[in-house]
């Protein structure tokens, strides 16, 4: 049954919905890239609260006018100008009052979804019936979406994606270095309008399904998962676009064989799925490397002070360094060194003394860097420049391990 | 009002509008809230030296050279980029900011930093060409660091950083070059290697302007000196404007008697 849904052999409408969520899936994980990196994630959660307000509004404007009041795109357009009041409030209050904009994001949100809240109750009780529906625009749902409804989300999530797709570059420079950019020329507020007006399209074309209490995770979640893989701008917004993008299509797979789940939790719920694997998994800054890495980087540590000390005839005092270098067949139980034990202790002392001479020489400088107290030397330099070093520290040249 | 104090001012346009010096400066004033960080400012660059802005902590001097970038929008003043207004000559400026003014957790390699310093040519949409990338790295081996170009820039010391800034800025190719603290907090073989890349650029006949702060190598690395606490102090060659004087009225009490003596006869 899932396998159907995934597949999209549950129907015309189905497939519809699922496609349309895979590209606003795409559309937010890409533009949340860039909230992310600005460090203004939160501020989306102040647009999609602001969004409520605006198409309850939008719903009595139509109804009054003797139209349908759940028409989608005259919803959108309302939750749309009313996000684009929160926003225009958070960017006021942080510029010309001395609040933060965290206060300023709470104030905004708070009053806009409060204010929304009423509005759908006067909404419930004026005309009941006709309102029901308009709550799917809390936690989102595909149930009785319509071809049109499918278009505009698919759309919208198409043509956001283009947007970011043209301002990748301008936007990048402004979220690494805002001064260097505006040196530069380039118009930081207005590219942080942008940012902001993108993340703002993301959510408006997104309420429908995801609801706009989640969104948010839409414009998080992704990139934050996308950041464990990469160190490169570019990869992380490709990344997050592909998280974001599988997340709505599973979400809304599963929603559709289950009418009665709300969409957006389980596309939250999916998302979450995936940054928890790699936010453990992930190679060089998930939490099992770390801990691997740590376990292997203090193993060495202590095999290496084991070696200096067994070189300079020193006691060991730790017993978990004797203990690896016994197991390394390097020292006996009573922390007597073994033949091969004083070979490599003897070359252990000796490349200390190296590494001293090529951290001094500043034309080693490439090198020196990756110093670290640990790495072998032959893995850093070549052995025609161990043998100048060796001749410099007038020792003996070219000695064997 | 005499016709000195309103220049002063920077209410009547002076003769120097059309002077093509790479940088002048009027009647800047710069406050955060309601006290001015800068205060009726006028600077003029000159060509092909290397200036170095000095004063205390505090005393404006990163500020007045964001107000003059356009970074910061100033309260009054302009500036005059080889006589025109800043607009048209972006590409002639290059600036290096504060170091510690980004996050270098961010997700990008350095040949990437170097990279942004090419935007004006690539803009929005230009692809990445092998022209561009020898470009950066050309700019990389100035500074030393063409074997980091892969490197994500977290794992790179302070002085490493502060020579990527210099690449990037290097990339811009511009006539003026603007470097904000260029050696704050940066190991001895980066300063050596700062000080040599920007002195070559003083011999390509560039201009290069710097904030610093440490008085003992003004003498050594700099041709002119702009002082500043607030208003301006003094402006000159470093012989006649890096006196003990001036250095006593820029800082105040702040420096012993005995340092300013030792600084103005390094200078002298």
């Amino acid at each position: 049954m899932l396998w159907d849904a995934l597949s999209l052999q549950l129907g015309y409408n189905a497939t519809l919905v699922t496609i349309g969520a895979c590209f606003l899936g795409v559309a937010a994980g890409v533009t949340g890239t860039f909230l992310f990196l600005r460090k203004r994630a939160l501020v989306s959660d102040a647009i999609s609260h602001a969004t409520l307000p605006g198409v309850g509004l939008a719903f009595m404007i139509m109804v009054y006018f003797g139209g349908d009041g759940r028409n989608l795109p005259g919803l959108l357009l309302g939750s749309a100008i009313s996000a684009g009041l929160g926003l225009l409030c958070v960017s006021w209050l942080t510029r010309r009052t001395r609040l933060a904009e965290d206060a300023a994001i709470g104030s905004v949100l708070s009053v806009f979804f409060g204010f929304g809240i009423v509005l759908l109750t006067i909404i419930q009780t004026m005309s009941s019936g006709r309102a029901a529906g308009l709550e799917s625009f809390l936690l989102g749902s595909t149930a009785g979406m319509l071809w049109n409804d499918a278009m505009v989300i698919a759309g919208g999530g198409a043509a956001t994606l283009v947007l970011v797709l043209l301002l990748r570059r301008p936007m990048g420079l402004v979220a690494f270095d805002p001064e260097f950019a505006a040196a530069s020329g380039v118009d930081v507020a207005r590219i942080d309008l942008a940012i902001m007006g993108l993340a703002m399209a993301v959510t408006v074309v997104g309420l429908k399904i995801v609801g706009l209490i989640l969104i948010v995770a839409m414009l998080i979640i992704p990139p934050v998962t996308a950041r464990f893989w990469t160190d490169r701008t570019d990869r992380v917004a490709l990344i997050s676009g592909l998280c974001g993008g599988v997340a709505a299509w599973v979400g809304a797979a599963i929603s559709a064989i289950a009418p009665a789940l709300p969409t957006g939790p389980i596309i939250v719920l999916v998302s979450f799925a995936m940054f928890a694997v790699s936010l453990f998994l992930a190679p060089n800054r998930g939490v099992l490397a770390a801990v691997l890495r740590h376990g292997r980087f203090q193993r060495r540590v202590h095999l290496r002070q084991g070696l200096l000390a067994l070189a300079q005839g020193q006691p060991i005092y730790e017993s978990y360094t004797l203990r690896l270098l016994r197991r390394a067949g390097l020292a006996l139980p009573d922390g007597v060194p073994t033949e091969a034990g004083k070979a490599r202790a003897a070359k252990a002392l000796r490349d200390e003394k190296r590494w001293e001479l090529i951290r001094a020489d500043q034309s080693f400088e490439s090198a020196a860097a990756l110093y670290d107290g640990l790495r072998e030397i032959e893995t850093v330099l070549t052995a025609d420049q161990i043998d100048e070093i060796d001749l410099r520290m007038g020792g003996p040249k070219g000695v064997v391990a | 009002m005499s016709v000195e104090l309103a220049s002063n001012l920077g209410v009547v346009p002076g003769a120097e509008e059309t002077n093509n010096s790479p940088l002048v400066v009027r009647g800047m004033t710069v406050s955060y809230g309601q006290k001015p960080v800068v205060f009726s400012v006028d600077m003029t660059v000159q060509e092909g030296a290397m200036t170095a802005i000095i004063g205390p902590n505090g005393a404006g001097k990163s500020t007045l050279l964001k107000a003059a970038l356009g970074i910061v929008r100033p309260l009054a003043g302009h500036a005059l980029v080889f006589g025109k207004s800043l607009k048209h000559q972006r590409h002639r400026i290059a600036y290096v900011p504060q170091r510690a003014s980004v996050d270098w957790d961010f997700p990008t390699r350095v040949i990437d930093v170097v990279l942004m310093g090419l935007y004006r040519e690539l803009g929005l949409l230009r692809r990445v060409r092998q022209v561009h990338l020898d470009k950066v790295t050309a700019c990389l081996e100035r500074v030393g660091m063409v074997d980091f170009a892969d490197r994500q820039i977290g794992q790179l010391s302070g002085g490493q950083q502060q020579r990527v800034f210099l690449a990037r800025a290097l990339a811009q190719g511009a006539d003026l070059y603007l470097l904000d603290e260029p050696f704050a907090g940066v190991d001895a073989a980066t300063e050596k290697a700062i000080i040599s890349v920007l002195k070559g650029l003083r011999e390509e006949g560039k201009t290069v302007v710097a904030v610093h702060h440490d008085l003992s190598t003004v003498h050594e690395y700099f041709d002119r000196v702009f002082m500043i606490n607030t208003r301006k102090i003094a402006e000159g060659s470093v012989a006649a404007a890096f006196t003990s004087e001036n250095l006593d009225k820029a800082y105040g009490g702040r420096l012993a008697t005995g340092q300013i003596d030792q600084l103005a006869l390094t200078a002298s």
